[in-house]
């Protein structure tokens, strides 16, 4: 329980499935940072991005390719959503998250009616082969890769954000919406684009997500509950925060699946509930 | 360019403020809009921005002849109106440097255009402040940031709403220094303010919001600068 092998085993785990979550999260913080809606249909995003991915890299077996189809089908949908949809409840909170719930639930459904209720897996053809070892330690080079994906894209990100105009149009618009409208700026596109990335990162996370756990129906819920847990923790609106907060979710799911696996779901809610009173803001969100 | 506001009423879904506003701001004009505390002077300056609440009921607003009543903000800032808004509101989380760079310009403009060298020349504090975080400036500070960004969208109109609420009076000359400074270039100011002398050492012009939601008053700012009863009257001083 305790072996060194067991443990990094874990800590890998953990840390594969946490870079799974900052693909979802970081989407879903930004663009609650932004509108300060939560995008529900974020689930679907990535369910849906999945099973394309599944199906392109089935027929291809290139897993570049599944990747880069899935995350432009997920973005021209979300972008569709954003302007024909969420437009005309800008500002008005409940409506606009009860569309996104609606919007989940009919790309779930269709999803089910096109791909089956099986469970759907990346085919072995697309992932990437063999395992890393280290004395007794063996672990899949795929999960490692998933890892670099994220860490890739963290930084990218951190990038975009600190070191561009667009970037710092983003922070601005964070900061006061309002006034940077007021200077010029036509933040409903900000978010059009935002939302799409948003959904694109989902997408992306489904693909090569779709590697270490199946896809099937109801499991954009599931992801979806974890993404939202992840950005309360880490602070609403925060990449860093989201950063933190996968990594910590990812390895205490980790943990607490392989110890005490019939309180696993249980456990992924008692940081979140420490951090609710402790920091309502949570670790890396503004205090107002 | 000038501003034409003609029979504006303005009001949030509670409660009409504005019962028909009528004024003209000409070109190269510093006008000064008092009124004692609640009466409507940010709810004329939001609803000319095309900020929402408030909303516009009736009446227009045009600017160098183009309709604006019913743009929405990011358009009315790129015709060249642009706003400090009250209580400043910088980007907290950006430096002093981005709050400037972030801010898109516009391109068709008369005179010297701002750059983020010349706000900088403009209020050299800024300039020593640069890399600190907006929200970790003085309150001056804020608010030479906040006329700076402004600046920054090479705007023909300035709108700013209480530019001295806050300040300290070294600051406020700072200030008042600055926006005499402004005076000359070309830029049309219409100031809100509480601050009843410092707008009228500025102002060319006066327009006087009181409790009926009108202007029942404007003139030239030394008229009023002499004039006890209208004083007593619209601003209790
Ligand atoms: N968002 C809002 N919703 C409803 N009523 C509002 C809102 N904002 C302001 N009001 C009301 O509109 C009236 C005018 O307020 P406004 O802020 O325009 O006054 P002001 O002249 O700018 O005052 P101050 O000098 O305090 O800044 C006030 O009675 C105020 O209570
Ligand atoms: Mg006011």
């Amino acid at each position: 329980m305790f072996e060194p092998v067991f443990l990094a085993q874990q800590v890998l785990n953990g840390l594969s499935f946490g870079a799974l979550l900052f693909l979802l999260a970081s989407g879903l913080t930004l663009v609650f940072g932004l509108m300060k809606i939560v995008n529900m249909a974020h689930g679907a995003f990535y369910l849906l991005g999945g099973y394309i991915g599944v199906v392109i890299a089935g027929l291809t077996g290139n897993l570049l390719l599944a990747v880069i189809t899935a995350v432009i089908v997920v973005a021209a949908t979300a972008f569709i959503v954003e302007v024909v949809l969420l437009r005309f409840v800008r500002g008005q909170e409940l409506p606009e998250v009860l569309l996104t719930i609606g919007v989940s639930f009919v790309i779930a459904d269709l999803c089910l009616a096109v791909f089956g209720g099986d469970p759907q897996n990346l085919p072995t053809t697309a992932t990437i082969p063999g395992a890393l070892m280290i004395g007794d330690l063996v672990y899949p080079w795929y999960r490692i890769f998933v890892i670099g994906v994220a860490v890739a894209i963290g930084l990218g990100l951190a990038f975009v954000q600190t070191r561009t105009r667009i970037g710092a149009v983003v922070r601005a618009g964070v900061d006061d919406r309002e006034i940077i409208s007021a200077m010029g700026v036509n933040i409903a596109w900000v978010f059009t684009g935002m939302f799409v990335v948003g959904a694109g990162l989902a997408a992306l996370g489904g693909t090569i997500g779709s590697g270490m756990q199946s896809i099937l129906p109801g499991v954009q819920n599931e992801v979806l509950l974890y993404a939202l847990v992840v950005i309360i923790i880490g602070g609403l609106g925060s990449v860093t925060g989201a950063a933190v907060g996968s990594v910590l979710i990812g390895l205490i799911d980790a943990f607490a699946k392989a110890w005490i696996p019939e309180l696993a779901y249980f456990t992924i809610f008692l940081p979140m509930a420490l951090v609710l009173v402790l920091r309502p803001t949570g670790l890396f969100g503004r205090t107002a | 360019m000038s501003l034409n506001v003609t029979g504006l009423h303005v009001g949030y879904a509670t409660a009409q403020v504005l019962h028909g506003v009528d004024f003209t701001i000409g070109e190269n004009e510093t006008v000064a809009l008092l009124g004692r505390n609640g009466m409507g002077k940010t709810t004329l300056v939001r609803a000319i921005c095309g900020l929402r609440p408030p909303t516009i009921t009736a009446g227009g607003i045009t600017f160098g002849g183009v309709d604006i009543t019913k743009r929405s903000s990011h358009q009315i800032s790129r015709l060249g109106i642009a706003i400090v808004p009250q209580g400043r509101r910088v980007f907290g989380s950006l430096t002093t440097l981005e709050n400037l760079s972030v801010i898109p310009q516009r391109k068709e403009i008369a005179g010297e255009r701002w750059t983020v060298e010349r706000v900088f020349e403009f209020f050299p504090r800024l300039a020593e402040r640069q890399s600190s975080m907006a929200r970790s400036l003085s309150g001056g500070e804020q608010q030479m940031l906040a006329i700076g960004r402004a600046l920054m969208t090479n705007p023909s109109l300035l709108i700013m709403d209480e530019p001295s609420e806050g300040l300290a009076p070294s600051v406020l000359d700072v200030i008042h220094d600055r926006i005499e400074g402004l005076r000359g270039t070309g830029l049309s100011t219409l100031i809100a303010e509480q601050n009843v002398d410092l707008a009228l050492d500025m102002a060319d012009r006066v327009i006087i919001l009181d409790d009926s939601g009108t202007i029942p008053w404007s003139g030239r700012a030394d008229e009023l600068r002499t004039d006890a009863a209208l004083l007593e009257r619209y601003l209790s001083i």
